[in-house]
């Protein structure tokens, strides 16, 4: 925690995007989590992310629920819309959200606690109906506001500060997602800016469910010898699958490279995900064979890192219910409310 | 790039951009911070110890230390360094029994100083509480030189300058003003066991033209006028004035003439308004006293009639070409004359020693300079020193203060048989000022106020009165304001590579983009691959660290640091650790 606020002077050299913005008009308030914690390092990523891709701060809704990774939402894109939801319904919450406006970028900021114990449910239901929006999971393994006891992502026999070893098995969100039909799947680690930024843009610019898992260590309950979630962990574990490159629509895109070297996936928004491969017989648009190699990478003890999954036509909720296109705040008194003789007409076609 | 050697004093100094720029070093934030915390009479003393003349300098210094102040990189304008300096002048408590007493003991050495200017006067004072006996020979009846003879008292009130020469007079030097030296060789024949040569550079330059002679009564060399307004010798002038020259002794005789009766006062110069030498706040203020500058104007002839002067025809010019080929060619244009009844040449000042005799060991260059040791200030003579303006031509009274603490100590060491080029270290401290988890022994906040103005007299009064000072100085309540845009350089950032856990929090707070964490390289290349491009690299240098646990090195770049300490705030294992850097430049006294 900090006094100060942020001084706004800035380094006159920084960089502008197309809307003329540099990376700090994407920024928030100061932080108030403990100093190092990861879920800073995934607030600055978001900002970088969303600076590169020139978005309009007011064209954003960020929503979150409970817990250290649910404030952060405060600490990026001061400018966007914001809801603070209760613990574990962020999803149902962005899910209403997104049904009356369907234009805005939505960005789910959850943490392990919130997503995978209280909200599972939540989480669940949301990534199976392919809500479009960016579910980030700031995975640290621990209830760091509560001091410390294991979370549910927590592994099998990783020992907390307090000393003690966990028994359980741990819930693997990026398997579940993979389950579940998540289009879009991946997980990085918040000591990595040069994979998480492009995850993140990919992430942003594909129309359906997009879950990001990102390991975020805790560095005041969770960065110690024999946690499966430390800095020191992750770094000798992390087996990234690919690295990628974002290509905005309406770019002239070059292919120059060697077959089985790099794979282009073509996105629906015209955007393309440039995947250069780092295993070769890695294929992140083979949902079974994503999930078969996962398992046994994860078996070997390995963090698995990179795009893990892609589809590059998801079909999103909006799709299934067949809804209009325009949003909700855009329409007149009389399409809204059509009177009760339309009532009455949608109440007789269920008779 | 190879980690960067902290334990050289000069990698930490350079980041304290005002005091690197500072001829005499002086710690400039510490004295800010001083001010800002009411403690005038402490921010004094360590201008006093470092410059001498801080009331003097808070109201004349050409202040180098402005243009470097690393604000002025981060936003439009840099702090008010000097007119803050002035404010711990005019708001301190009576602080003489601070200063050094007069030595109890003579320790038998004696040592002539000649003129009483700022270089003579800081020697005095580095040397007379260890013992020395000094002798200060001037050719005036006062302590201070130009400082007295140059400086109109409307812009340094003599109250100033007498209480700042009195604190060095108060060491009782003997002092043998109104005897002019004409033969060095005389005064060695004294056997003093050195000479320090102090006589600034006091001839002004001369404008032969046609009709200098004709029309001499009314032709005026700028600073032999300036001194004798000075003295009150000269009490008016004539009603339509021009003045030649785009110095700042231009600038101080316009605006004296426009208070002693010039209505209609010009400055005419040869090259363009943006070439002038004179600090552009001088300008300003002469601009804002109703002097027009004319620029591109060649002075060809002073006209005159009857053995008085009419006025002065000029041809017009134009510049071509840049650097060194950059010339001032004629226009075509017919040529300009300006009526008046006055003529001050303020066209630049010239050392002059024909008092020196060539056979006394002094050897002279092909200027007619001579040569003199810029480290050690010592001549071929090895009892003879120069110092200020007599050494090197004519520059700031901070640089005569800087080569007199430098002369001091040659001094001192060739007194008591040492080599004079070994110079003893600048002392310095660095410490941690750390008080709580984010609780700093300073202020941190970085204050967004723009640079304040200084409030002036109303013209309407400081234009009768040829003494009337016309900058008011900061109120305290300013001077506060002002002193917070300080960025507080001289508190650095320290980083201690292995405690470092690679978190990224330093990098994601930074709010200047200083910090990246990548791989090595040379410098070059290294510069491309930072978080925020570089576009200072020679001012400012990187700050390498070791290969850390992924072989990654911390790189920072100083150039626009704002010293505001999240960093190490946002640090959770105290990596980063913001510590005080004070250095002192090492003084004969201080030995």
């Amino acid at each position: 925690m900090t006094y100060i606020a942020k001084p706004k002077l800035r380094h006159p050299g920084l960089a502008k995007n197309k809307l003329g913005f540099t990376h700090r008009d994407y920024e928030g308030r100061i932080s108030t989590l403990c100093a190092g914690c990861g879920h800073d390092s995934i607030s600055a990523a978001l900002i970088q992310a969303c600076f590169e891709l020139d978005l309009e701060p007011h064209r954003v809704a960020k929503l979150s629920g409970i817990g250290c990774s649910s404030k952060t939402p405060d600490y990026f894109l001061g400018q966007s819309h914001g809801f603070n939801s209760v613990h574990g319904r962020m999803p149902s919450v962005l899910t209403g959200a997104n049904l009356a406006n369907r234009d805005l970028i939505y960005l789910g900021v959850s943490g392990d606690g919130d997503s995978a114990s209280i909200g599972l449910g939540q989480f669940a239901h949301c990534v199976r109906r392919g809500v479009n929006m960016v579910y980030i999971c700031e995975n640290n393994g621990v209830y760091g506001l509560t001091k410390g006891q294991f979370s549910a992502t927590a592994d099998k026999g990783s020992k907390s500060k307090a000393g003690g070893t966990n028994a359980d098995s741990p819930i693997d969100l990026v398997s579940l997602a993979l389950v579940l039909g998540c289009t879009f799947v991946a997980r990085s680690f918040s000591g990595d800016k040069h994979q998480l930024v492009p995850l993140i843009k990919a992430a942003i610019s594909h129309q359906g469910s997009a879950v990001l898992d990102v390991i975020s260590p805790c560095v005041q309950f969770n960065n110690h010898a024999g946690s499966t979630k430390s800095f020191d962990y992750v770094r000798e574990h992390n087996e990234a699958m690919n690295r990628i490159d974002v290509i905005p629509a309406r770019t002239e895109i070059k292919v120059d490279f060697e077959p089985g070297t790099t794979e282009v996936v073509r996105q629906h928004d015209g955007s393309y995900l440039k995947l250069a491969k780092l295993h070769k017989d890695y294929d992140a648009t083979n949902r079974a064979e994503a999930m078969a190699h996962l398992q046994q990478r994860q078996a070997a003890g390995e963090v698995v890192t990179g795009l893990l999954y892609v589809d590059p036509e998801p079909e999103d909720l909006h799709t299934h219910l067949g809804t209009v296109t325009r949003p909700l705040n855009r329409m007149g008194e009389k399409e809204l409310c059509p009177g009760s003789k339309a009532l009455a007409d949608v109440n007789a076609g269920y008779r | 790039m190879k980690p960067t050697d902290t334990s050289n004093p000069d990698y930490f100094h350079k980041v304290v951009d005002c005091q690197w720029a500072c001829p005499a070093h002086t710690p400039v934030p510490e004295y800010i911070r001083l001010i800002a915390e009411g403690r005038y009479s402490d921010a004094y003393m360590i201008n006093w110890k470092s410059n001498v003349f801080p009331g003097v300098l808070g109201r004349t210094c050409d202040r180098p230390c402005e243009p470097a102040c690393r604000r002025g990189r981060v936003e439009e304008q840099p702090v008010a360094i000097c007119r803050l300096k002035r404010v711990a002048a005019d708001s301190k408590d009576d602080i003489r029994d601070r200063l050094p007493k007069p030595a109890s003991e003579k320790n038998g050495k004696r040592v002539a100083l000649i003129g009483a200017g700022p270089a003579s006067l800081t020697v005095a004072r580095d040397l007379l509480p260890l013992g020395y006996t000094v002798v200060i020979y001037d050719q005036d009846p006062f302590a201070g030189g130009m400082m007295r003879t140059q400086i109109p008292k409307f812009r340094l009130p003599e109250t100033v300058l007498d209480e700042e020469c009195g604190y060095i007079l108060g060491l009782e030097p003997e002092t043998r003003f109104g005897e002019k030296i004409s033969s060095l060789k005389s005064v060695l024949a004294e056997n003093y066991d050195a000479v320090f040569v102090g006589c600034g550079a006091p001839r002004g330059r001369e404008l032969e033209i046609p009709g200098r002679q004709e029309a001499k009564e009314n032709i005026h060399i700028g600073i032999d006028w300036l001194s004798s307004v000075s003295f009150g010798h000269t009490t008016s002038i004539g009603k339509r004035v021009i003045v030649l020259g785009g110095g700042n002794t231009a600038m101080d005789c316009c605006r004296t003439s426009r208070r002693l009766g010039g209505e209609d006062v010009k400055v005419v110069v040869r090259s363009g308004f943006e070439e002038m030498k004179a600090s552009p706040w001088e300008k300003d203020d002469a601009m804002g006293e109703g002097i027009p500058i004319l620029n591109f104007l060649v002075p060809k002839e002073f006209t005159h009639k009857d053995g008085k002067l009419t006025g002065v025809l000029f041809q017009k010019v134009k510049a071509e070409g840049v650097g060194d080929n950059r010339k001032l060619l004629p226009t075509g244009e017919p040529d300009l004359h300006v009526e008046c009844d006055d003529v001050l040449v303020a066209v630049g000042q010239e050392n002059a020693f024909p008092w020196i005799e060539r056979d006394i060991g002094v050897e002279f260059d092909k200027k007619d300079m001579p040569k003199v040791d810029e480290v050690t200030y010592q001549s071929t003579n090895p009892k003879v020193f120069f110092g200020g303006d007599a050494a090197f031509g004519p520059k700031n009274i901070i640089w005569a203060v800087a080569h007199g603490h430098a002369a001091a100590v040659s001094i001192d060491l060739l007194c008591n048989g040492h080599d004079v080029k070994v110079r003893p270290a600048d002392p310095h401290t660095i410490a941690s000022q750390k008080m709580g988890i984010h609780e700093w022994s300073y202020d941190n906040d970085v204050s967004m106020d723009l640079r304040f103005k200084v409030p002036h007299a109303p013209h309407e009064l400081t234009l009768r009165d040829v003494n009337m000072e016309v900058e008011l100085g900061f109120t305290k309540e300013l001077g506060f304001k002002e002193a917070q845009r300080c960025l507080n350089c001289d508190i650095e950032t320290v980083f201690e590579k292995n405690l470092c856990i690679e978190c990224d929090a330093c990098v994601d707070i930074c709010p200047v983009d200083c910090i990246t964490f990548t791989e090595n390289d040379p410098e070059e290349a290294l510069r491309t691959h930072l978080t925020a491009p570089t576009n200072n690299p020679t001012t400012q240098e990187l700050y390498v660290s070791d290969y850390l646990k992924t072989g990654r090195v911390m790189v920072k770049d100083e150039d626009v640091c704002l010293h505001c300490g999240l960093c190490a705030e946002r640090c959770p294992t105290g990596a980063w650790d913001m510590q005080k850097f004070y250095l002192e430049t090492a003084q004969a006294c201080g030995r």
